[in-house]
């Protein structure tokens, strides 16, 4: 049991850090390396699928299909949302959990770093794939990214390859990129954190990122098991899902949403982690009620994954169905604001510091008490029979994915690019990138509630023109979202080339990572922390540490 | 010191309680209008959980505004705050209240869902309490029953069906202040049977017939869209609802059928005739749709 603490000795040796640019594109075993090569990696494809959105939105901007095929608008917000999510959110949060659980635990690397790597590897190939998918006669997947059969089999151009062969190949590799990551990271933070760190002076984000990481291991299996029959039915002509032959299409739906509401907390868990660790930073005061918020993580868990048929509520189910579901989402909704209560407790009469990582906190907190509100709205059965497959539910989901993810990655981005490579970024870019963003997000995305209000239904090319003023307003906002990404490229390229020395702890922060060199060696800790005190000491006055201070 | 507090934290929250209540009010005016005695239990309960929204909205906002504006540390100011690590009493109370609050919502809800009586495949439908409500309004004290009506969906048309009088449209016509009893059903993929004016929304899944009813309350034009997507045309799937009297309706009834069946315009359709006929179609191979259907009446 006691090698599992110290796998690097198993390993070949890597070359000495602070690693040059090359490292960065090989079969790294590094934690830190592979850290960074999935938040590369995610922030291109982030980057493609925005700019999907934008054409999007191009055609949007006008009630009429003019820009746009109607097949290419379709493939369009297909590969949009299907980017978004295994090409950047999961990966750019793995990205985050890789390069900082080994240090906030103490570790030297994780459990097993080739696994690590491999992990890594595939999501590159099932990005490029999705892309590629755009080259096939007859074009990308055309079926949204829940692939709702009958629709997703049909097949127009008869091809055994064809675009929905390629999205199930690639959905299908990035659930066993994903389950190698989860199982991973799980075993890394139940088996290595430092002598002295129990779970009560664990940070709450390794509590986030377990709690995440669980739902992988527990939901995936559901997922794959359905993208495999859905290919079986494509491909090889069996019938799990053709109601023509007897099979039963609402299946998939169970099999889909089993897996894709928990992934949502998949996504959003690490995000309300970063959230807990950057407010007592600038607020200079401890998380308010640390052990509490810690474990609503994992209420989150456990709650998550009995709620999925909320996402049906219009589909073929039954009425008790329906009500049994409304309950358990509801629920939800406890531990959730527990966290969001702690995090205004937290900055409650602290010292507060509006640096740009704070700004995106904050901002995003706030994104996301009114992405919670019209989630509570969604649950109630009566109220989402109307909404549902509207506007309405895209601004929902975009206000958690966008204001909410999207800004506590920002966020966790700021916060320890100093740490991540030695220098500091410029405060005045962050801050205009900031508001841009969150201008920006308001104007895209409030729009689109109105509009569900309206009737008007998600994943349409074409409207009524009773529609066009809020669509050309979100289209702005689109595009200004578009731009405010200008800024934080232009300040993130020029801060690692010439930005000021950071040191090893530029934000007076509590916690390993910031008792270790920025960037830290390749073998993070020369002498493994024995931690003393519970984590976020602020005005406390007390060391982390036995070994290091703190 | 503490009276002022208590006073001024009253009198905070009866500002936001205010300034919800107002919200609340002003959420009636982001629908289509009420055309179903569905739409008036819908709007209701949207507009109270507006209300319960905007005031915790607003709450956690103005909470964060004041730290900032009032606990901005200075420039040069590197000390710290407070080390208050949690308060048990407090972290109790914002346990306790979205708790309750949360399942009075879900109480609320389940009641006004009840109300709806939507549909359910497997019950069998009766005279909702709902209608007693709704037709107070009108001054209408019985509700007669009405014959089933038969909608077809298909890539990219509906077309329903008037099995008593053999008649076939792409319009639905609805008598005003009657129960609808549909029978929703599928030729190919999934497809949504969405009328926003009427709040109501049920997929239609193939190979299965589903029962969906509702009560029309307001004479007019509205739209049918399909919710569910269904492939390329998707945005195209649309068609008219029209509500009338029974008087009109009646007579619409016995018009339509004794028109001789004629091809239905289908926006689908004749896109997709188009986009063949220029060789340029930057487009991608899609499903045919089904052929403009042949139907009694189109508008």
């Amino acid at each position: 049991m006691t090698t599992i603490t110290n796998p690097q000795e198993l390993i070949p040796e890597t070359p000495k850090t602070p690693p040059d640019w090359r490292q960065y594109f090989s079969f790294s075993t590094d934690h830190k390396v592979i850290g960074i090569q999935y938040i590369f990696t995610a922030f291109f494809f982030f980057l493609v699928a925005g700019i999907f959105a934008m054409i999007m939105r191009g055609e949007l901007i006008t009630p009429e299909p003019d820009l746009l095929d109607r097949t290419v608008y379709n493939g369009l917000y297909t590969m949009h949302g299907t980017i978004m999510i295994f090409g950047w959110t999961f990966p750019v949060l793995s990205g985050f959990a890789n390069y900082l659980v080994p240090l906030m635990i103490g570790a030297r690397d994780m459990a097993f770093p080739r696994l690590n790597a491999a992990a890594f590897w595939m999501i590159p190939v099932v990005g490029i794939l999705f892309i590629l998918s755009f080259l096939v006669p007859g074009g990308p997947s055309q079926a949204g990214w829940w692939a709702y059969p009958p629709q997703s089999v049909q097949n127009p151009t008869g091809n055994l390859v064809n675009g929905q062969f390629i999205w199930l190949l690639a959905v299908a590799i990035s659930g066993v990129s994903s389950i190698m990551g989860a199982l991973n990271i799980v075993t890394t933070i139940i088996r290595m954190r430092a002598p002295g760190m129990g779970w009560f002076k664990t940070p709450a984000f390794v509590w986030t990122v377990m709690a995440a990481q669980i739902i992988q291991l527990y939901g995936l299996p559901a997922l794959t098991a359905g993208v495999v029959m859905l290919l079986c039915d494509l491909t090889f002509g069996t019938a799990f899902f053709d109601p023509a032959q007897g099979g039963n299409p609402v299946l998939f739906e169970h099999f889909f949403w089993f897996y894709s509401h928990p992934a949502v907390y998949v996504m959003v868990l690490p995000v309300f982690g970063i959230f807990s660790e950057i407010f007592p930073v600038y607020a200079r005061k401890p998380l308010f009620g640390y052990k509490v918020v810690a474990i609503s993580s994992i209420i989150i868990t456990v709650l998550g994954g009995l709620v999925w048929v909320h996402h049906m509520f219009a589909s073929g189910t039954p009425g008790w169905m329906r009500v049994l579901f409304m309950a358990s989402t509801m629920l939800i909704a406890v531990p959730t604001g527990i966290k969001v209560f702690a995090w205004v407790g937290t900055i409650w009469g602290g010292k507060l510091r509006l640096d740009t990582s704070m700004l995106f906190g904050l901002g995003g907190l706030i994104n996301f008490v009114f992405a919670g509100i019209t989630g509570i709205m969604l649950s109630s059965v009566p109220i989402d029979i109307h909404v549902n497959n509207t506007y309405f539910i895209v601004g929902h989901f975009h206000y958690v994915l966008y204001g909410t993810i999207v800004f506590g990655i920002y966020a966790g981005i700021y916060h320890w690019f100093p740490k991540m490579t030695g220098r500091m970024y410029y405060e005045g870019l962050g801050k205009l990138h900031f508001y841009l963003t969150f201008i920006g997000t308001a104007l895209n995305f409030v729009p689109m509630h109105p509009l569900g209000l309206m009737g008007m239904p998600r994943r349409v090319a074409s409207y009524d023109p009773e529609f066009a003023f809020w669509n050309v307003i979100a289209s702005l906002g689109a595009f200004l979202l578009g731009v405010s990404t200008v800024p934080f490229l232009l300040n993130m390229v020029s801060s690692w080339i010439s930005g000021k020395k950071a040191g090893d702890n530029p934000w007076r922060a509590i916690g390993l990572e910031w008792l270790v060199s920025s960037p830290p060696d390749h073998e993070n800790f020369e002498e493994i922390p024995v931690v003393i005190a519970e984590p976020y000491g602020y005005g406390k006055d007390e060391p982390l540490t036995e070994n290091m201070g703190g | 010191m503490n009276i002022k507090r208590i006073i001024t934290l009253g009198a905070i929250t009866l500002f936001l309680a205010g300034v919800s209540f107002w919200i609340g009010q002003l959420s009636y005016s982001w629908f289509p209008p009420q055309a179903s005695a569905e739409a008036i239990l819908y709007d209701d309960l949207f507009s109270l959980l507006t209300g319960i929204g905007t005031f915790i909205f607003l709450g956690v906002t103005l909470a964060v505004f004041y730290n900032i504006i009032f606990y901005q540390a200075g420039r040069y100011n590197t000390s710290d705050g407070p080390p208050i690590e949690g308060n048990i009493k407090l972290e109790i109370i914002w346990t306790a209240i979205p708790l309750l609050l949360v399942i009075a919502i879900a109480v609320i809800s389940y009641q006004t869902y009840d109300q709806m009586d939507l549909h359910g495949p497997t019950e069998i439908a009766h005279l909702p309490q709902m209608m007693d409500a709704a037709y107070a309004d009108t001054g209408q004290s019985t509700v007669e029953s009405m014959t089933e009506i038969e909608v077809d969906s298909q890539q990219w048309a509906w077309i329903f069906r008037y099995p008593d009088q053999n008649v076939t449209s792409t319009e639905l016509h609805l008598p005003v202040n009657q129960r609808a009893h549909l029978k929703l059903r599928s030729k190919d993929v999934i497809h949504g049977f969405y009328i926003p004016a009427f709040r109501v929304k049920q997929d239609i899944i193939p190979a299965k017939t589903i029962d969906f009813e509702f009560t029309p309350i307001l004479e007019g034009n509205y739209r049918l869209r399909d919710s569910q997507y269904s492939g390329t045309y998707f945005a195209a799937m649309q068609a008219d609802v029209v509500v009338e009297s029974q008087a009109d309706y009646d007579r619409w009834l016995k018009k339509a059928a004794k028109q001789i069946p004629t091809l239905a315009p289908n926006q689908a359709a004749s896109e997709y005739a188009r986009r063949e006929q220029k060789s340029d179609s930057a487009g991608w191979k899609t499903v045919v749709p089904a052929p403009a259907p042949m139907v009694n009446y189109h508008p």
